[in-house]
């Protein structure tokens, strides 16, 4: 049960229950679609990029808890960042979930604030897809990418 | 080779006897007992099957139809007599009446590609269900694409039963193929057949009828349906995975054209003229799933020594008692709720995803299917993307679904539902 407890902590709960950033965002600059095949997870990222900023970020989706949890709790983590910074909390969050190294892994969250709660994750190997789907859609946001990402 | 032994002479399937013959059953999954309840995506292999297998491998294994030497001769003679116990098995008419395909996909894009594409021209009609498996909708729209026939889809109401009604209007001039599902794999409903084929009957309409989730629970009778193709897949038997029958009725398997070219599929090759063989060797080019037919044989062996009887009561008793104990979770909510259903529960949970659902069940050590199920269309009738499935075999036991309640009780405490 604990890592259950571990997996769907209180904060990811709060953000499925009440996700924030949640709708459209008309005036955006930026925006991409997601999805995971594998669950049917799927999201859309809106950005307003101005002078190298994130200004605002929303996302729209159904999913899975773990998929809208990451997806609001990032759009919260990445406003004011620059572009560069966005893509290193990336790596850095990836890495958290999926380094071999328990150590490494630790670390990385370590330096995300909230993101960290998605710690548990690396427990669920199958829910990694999930928690980084927001974050491969907001890569290709950013990127300009028209398709569809993809998880699998 | 061992032969199957009786499990039971009695009517009563003894669940605590059949689990032994499933060595997985035995295993642990994060430290709990197995509890697998997605025999419906694919069934667990009782020890005959694997023996068997092991058998032929190590004493009985050369390629079939080819060689001079006893060994062939022998393996020959194995892969043949699986085909006649499939043909008993579905009452068929004839042996040849037997193709062996890959599954029950690779059967239905057979009869698409082959039958489809000699005898159906530009507007044509095709009948499926709103309730198919993607495997049984995807070969018509290839086939639409190919030669622009029409595919109709025949209603289902919000119990997820067949609307027969809204299926019969659906009948014209121009219906030239009917394709519809035995047992629905996401919904459970159990598909009156029988009315389905007596509609096409009085216009001359062949039928296709898609039985892989029908076969683990109840004994077919392709004469006294009188379907013309009836397909299904080894690996949902019990059986091994890529091997799968296609059932069709000798007159449209002599019309049909070979689908695939190679070598066991000819009499004779040369670069001017190749004379093809016969049936059922004919759509089976290249050297086939030898040990798939043979363990598929020992799969129906092994259904046989227990009885459709003895698995008909026991898994109509487990899920009457599934579905009464299921209905009594808070916020539970069936999906497809069929008078006659067969196999599988579909149900959502609060407003708790699937995927989240199927975690932490896994936990607990029970499998289930969490997602669309390859229905999309299915999911999209009744407002969902995906739903938890639960489906029930011959290993499975009142204790599993215990367990399953236990583990919806948990989702409750995880989520705060």
């Amino acid at each position: 049960m604990s890592e259950l407890r571990d997996l769907y902590q209180e904060v990811i709960l709060d953000h499925v229950k009440r996700p924030r950033n949640f709708g459209p965002l008309p005036a955006a600059s930026h925006h991409a679609v997601g999805h995971n095949p594998l669950c049917g997870d799927m999201v859309t990222v809106f950005l307003t990029v101005a002078e190298d900023q994130i200004a605002d970020a929303q996302f729209v989706g159904t999913g899975c808890a773990i998929s809208v949890a990451s997806a609001s709790l990032m759009t919260e983590a990445i406003k004011g960042k620059t572009e560069a910074g966005v893509r290193a909390m990336f790596d850095q969050f990836h890495a958290g979930l999926t380094a071999k190294d328990e150590v490494t892994a630790v670390s990385a969250l370590a330096e995300l604030d909230k993101l960290a709660v998605f710690g548990g994750v690396r427990e669920f190997p199958i829910r990694v897809k999930c928690a980084t789907l927001p974050w491969h859609t907001l890569l290709a946001a950013l990127d300009r990418v028209t398709e569809a990402v993809k998880t699998e | 080779m061992t032969a199957i032994q009786p499990i039971t002479t009695s009517p009563r399937l003894d669940v605590e006897r059949v689990r032994q013959d499933f060595p997985i059953l035995s295993r642990l999954v994060h430290g709990k007992r197995l509890v697998f309840l997605d025999s419906a995506a694919s069934a667990q292999k009782p020890r005959a099957v694997m023996d068997i297998e092991r058998d032929i491998y190590e004493a009985g294994y050369a390629n079939v139809h080819r060689g001079v030497y006893w060994l062939s001769q022998h393996a020959t003679e194995a892969f043949e007599a699986a085909r006649e116990k499939v043909r008993q098995f579905l009452n068929a008419r004839e042996t040849r009446e037997i193709v062996f395909v890959r599954g029950a996909t690779e059967a239905i894009n057979l009869v698409a590609q082959s039958y489809g594409r000699s005898f159906l021209s530009v507007g044509d009609e095709i009948i499926i269900t709103h309730m198919e498996h993607h495997s049984n909708i995807v070969p018509w729209q290839l086939l639409r694409e190919a030669k622009g026939v029409m595919l109709k889809v025949a209603p289902i109401d919000d119990s997820g039963e067949l609307d027969l009604e809204g299926f019969a209007r659906l009948i014209g001039p121009r219906t030239k193929l009917i394709s519809v599902t035995h047992v629905a794999n996401a919904l459970g409903t159990v598909v009156p057949v029988e009315a389905v084929i007596r509609l096409a009957k009085e216009r001359g309409i062949p039928v296709l009828i898609d039985g892989c989730q029908a076969l683990p629970h109840q004994a077919i009778d392709v004469q006294a349906l009188d379907c013309d193709f009836y397909v299904f897949s080894g690996h949902k038997l019990y059986g091994p995975t890529g091997i799968g029958v296609l059932y069709g009725k000798a007159q449209h398997l002599q019309a049909m054209p070979p689908w695939q070219g190679g070598g066991d599929m000819i009499r004779s090759v040369t670069f001017q003229k190749t004379e093809y063989n016969e049936l059922p060797w004919k759509f089976e080019a290249g050297t086939p799933h030898i040990i798939g037919a043979i363990g598929l044989g020992a799969a129906i062996d092994y259904i046989q020594s227990i009885g459709y009887d003895a698995i008909g009561a026991h898994e109509s008793d487990l899920l009457t008692y599934a579905l009464r104990e299921l209905s009594a979770i808070d916020s539970l909510r069936l999906i497809g709720q069929p008078r006659h259903r067969s196999g599988v529960i579909s149900f959502a949970l609060g407003g708790v995803h699937p995927h989240d659902i199927g975690t932490i069940l896994d936990h607990d050590g029970i499998c289930v299917r969490a997602g669309h199920h390859c229905a999309q269309p299915t999911m999209d009738r009744f407002g969902v993307s995906a739903t938890v499935r639960a489906s029930f075999a011959i290993y499975n036991g009142r204790d599993d679904v215990d367990a399953l309640v236990a583990g919806l009780h948990k989702v409750h405490e995880v989520f705060r539902l």
